[in-house]
């Protein structure tokens, strides 16, 4: 056998992360201030850093000509990989080996300039992708035509329809000829037909004989594409094999979501001699549990519970977390039925419907409290990480996105709002 | 078989495999990968040029009045209000051959210095050799200062001043004003991405560096015993160059020139390995 094209060995990358917990920024200012403080403490507290490892001990080996696909949640690390691999960042150990010329797209139209026109940027991209003049000179036609835009060539791309800026900064990036293609999620842009013709761009690239590493969340476009697949979870490969099987373990077993938990044994369970929880678990809208999600589906959260001892006023709330942070909260006082109601003993389900187009991309995890409210809450049960399940952008014009093309800041939650807009003059 | 390459650089070996790992202390600068990329510099440079000159016809105009203007105010104010010596030529001539190149190093030196910073999009996405981001900062300034050259020339006609043989030597201080723009600027722009507040730092450079370099005065007024300080200003060399080579008049301090040009080696090459030795984590701090 060949020698692999692609070599990861041991490959980890660490982030260090400021006290915030955000991004540092560091001011000459602050370690001057600190160098003159130990100059006369002869020591200052050092800097609180976190650390974060974002991969860690990755192994693994692409072969020439294999289409492989890289899928595991928000945060797995598939993009510090990626980026590792483009070398646009450093690695903090390990190594990797390289036998072919790389180029990769981890954003299209990257050095686009709104001023410049279309025919400009065409050539400005070019370069920075690593393209020759002239190699972008003999695909100008090809370029030109893919992306639909001849009448445009002249015309500042600040002009441009969003549709028509996306149409051309893939078409230059798809007409890239290395031997070792990385494709993160950019193919998911523009309309849907736009979408598809990008696809076929991208298989007709993998026919070639090229070797593509795809990352995406479209599990259909990694399945359609890609003749492997390696599932990151935490930093970590956690498999490696033929991509249905890995979609399926990534997809339907839910191992690295929770989308369901039952307590056979009731002693076990989370609650107290009050109440305890049975049974927790995230539906979809066909009421089957589910633990990804698409942006513009409903999530409902299922809870099943035992009253103990009759006679206190309960409340069961809900935190929807998300990378630490509670993103808000839900209460099931809003059923009137129940509220302002002590509780009998017995046996109840309480389920939370979050409507589509409302929660933003990731994975999100859920805190579960029931107590009871009197004069101070007295909690009952309280479960940590009771479920996490992920949402993701399927990249429908039809969601919030719309038709916007570009990289969409990830926010608390993406709520479909109403927009009216008028011409007044 | 691979592992025994010391660490440093990536490079290729004979079966043309590329290595990424961590690299540590000095980094070299990969020329080859340089040479690769050479068309970057250009396209890189022509964007900032296109778009500066696209936007209005307001900046070429800012490109004239701008040296015309600071001219007739450090002639009025240097040359006769405080009545300091021209070396015999017209003072707005002593002043203007060195508003040419102390402009172009101000204005390229302060682009390139917020360079990176400025190029987060592309860094964050996309590799190329990072040195071509501050240097065709630098080159686009070139634009400007061959606007202003135009002005020179009438200048020149103006005062009917007929240059020397010297002026084949300009060319060589122009490249040396282009290299301590860019030793500066290479300086700058990686600490700038390391710690934001450098930025702020940079008008004050520019500020003092004027009143240190003979711009509206004739290296001649300094006291000998401060020559060879003043002179550890690349900007003070290049000066006295330019005002040698077009007004041929004023003999330039030798021992002085040679004192700049080391001075800006030493910042170029240490600037050098110090943003190599940055690049490696631009991505992760901007």
């Amino acid at each position: 056998m060949d020698k692999p094209i692609i070599e990861v060995r041991n490959l980890g990358k660490r982030y260090l992360l400021g006290e915030g917990g955000g991004e540092c920024y560091r001011a000459l200012r602050d370690v001057m201030v600190n160098s003159v403080k130990k100059l006369f403490k002869g020591k200052y507290k050092k800097n609180e850093l976190q650390e974060i490892w974002a991969l860690k001990q990755i192994n693994f080996n692409v072969q020439a000509g294999e289409k492989v696909g890289i899928i595991g949640r928000n945060g797995a690390g598939k993009s510090t990989l990626l980026k590792i691999l483009s070398e646009i960042t450093e690695p903090t150990e390990g190594e990797v080996l390289i036998r072919g010329r790389i180029a990769s797209l981890l954003e299209v139209g990257t050095g686009f300039h709104p001023e410049l026109t279309g025919k400009e940027n065409i050539f400005m991209n070019g370069a920075i992708l690593g393209m020759r003049r002239a190699e972008i000179k003999a695909k100008y036609d090809e370029i030109v035509s893919f992306a639909e835009i001849e009448k445009f060539l002249d015309t500042p791309v600040k002009r441009y329809s969003s549709g028509m800026y996306v149409r051309l900064a893939f078409a230059v990036a798809a007409h890239l000829e290395p031997e070792i293609l990385i494709v993160d999620e950019v193919l998911a842009v523009g309309d849907i037909m736009f979408q598809k013709k990008c696809l076929g761009k991208m298989s007709e690239v993998a026919k070639g004989g090229r070797t593509v590493l795809f990352v995406s969340h479209n599990m259909e476009a990694v399945e359609k594409l890609c003749t492997r697949a390696i599932l990151l979870s935490e930093g970590k490969v956690v498999m490696e094999g033929e991509t249905d099987e890995v979609i399926k373990e990534y997809t339907e077993k839910g191992k690295y979501c929770i989308g369901e938990q039952t307590w056979q044994d009731i002693n076990k369970a989370p609650g107290d001699d009050v109440v305890r929880l049975l049974k927790a678990c995230v539906l979809n809208k066909n009421k089957k549990v589910c633990t990804n999600f698409d942006i513009r589906d409903s999530v409902s959260i299922k809870l099943e519970y035992q009253v103990l001892e009759a006679g206190h006023h309960l409340h069961v709330h809900l935190s929807f977390i998300k990378n630490g942070h509670v993103i808000f909260i839900s209460k099931d006082n809003l059923d009137s039925q129940w509220r302002d109601t002590v509780c009998p003993k017995g046996y109840y389900r309480s389920v939370c419907q979050v409507p589509g187009d409302f929660l933003d991309e990731g994975t999100v995890s859920i805190y579960c409290a029931i107590t009871t409210v009197g004069m101070a809450n007295v909690g009952h049960v309280s479960a940590q990480d009771l479920l996490t399940f992920q949402v993701f952008d399927g990249m429908d014009t039809a969601g919030v996105r719309g038709n916007y093309p570009l990289h969409w800041v990830s926010s608390s939650v993406r709520p479909r709002l109403n927009w009216v807009v008028e011409k007044t003059a | 078989m691979l592992t025994k390459k010391a660490i440093g650089e990536r490079y290729l070996d004979t079966e043309n495999v590329k290595i990424i790992r961590r690299r540590y202390g000095l980094i070299g600068v990969d020329f080859k990968e340089l040479w690769r990329y050479r068309e970057l510099f250009w396209f890189l440079a022509l964007r900032d040029i296109l778009v500066r000159y696209k936007q209005a016809v307001i900046g070429i105009t800012w490109s004239i009045i701008q040296p015309l203007i600071t001219m007739l105010v450090f002639s009025l104010i240097f040359g006769k209000v405080a009545k300091l010596p021209s070396d015999g030529v017209p003072y707005p001539m002593l002043v203007f051959t060195a508003l040419i190149p102390w402009m172009f190093f101000a204005n390229s030196m302060t682009k390139a210095s917020s360079s990176i910073v400025a190029s987060t999009s592309m860094i964050s996405k996309v590799y190329f050799p990072r040195l071509i981001i501050p240097t065709s900062a630098v080159i686009s300034g070139t634009i400007d200062f061959c606007i202003a050259f135009f002005l020179l020339i009438g200048m020149i006609v103006w005062y009917k001043i007929i240059p020397t043989v010297n002026i084949i030597f300009l060319p060589l201080f122009i490249f040396f004003a282009f290299m301590t723009a860019l030793a500066i600027g290479l300086w700058l722009s990686a600490l700038t991405a390391e710690f934001r507040d450098v930025i702020y730092t940079v008008p004050f450079f520019v500020q003092a560096g004027m009143y240190l370099s003979p711009v509206a005065y004739s290296s001649s007024i300094i006291p000998e015993k401060w020559k060879f300080l003043y002179s550890l200003n690349p900007m003070a060399g290049v000066i006295d160059g330019f005002r040698w080579c077009i007004l041929g008049t004023v003999m330039p301090n030798w021992t002085g020139i040679i004192i700049s040009v080391i001075s800006v080696l030493v910042i170029f090459t240490g600037g050098l390995l110090y943003f190599r030795k940055m690049e490696r984590t631009f991505a992760d701090v901007i």
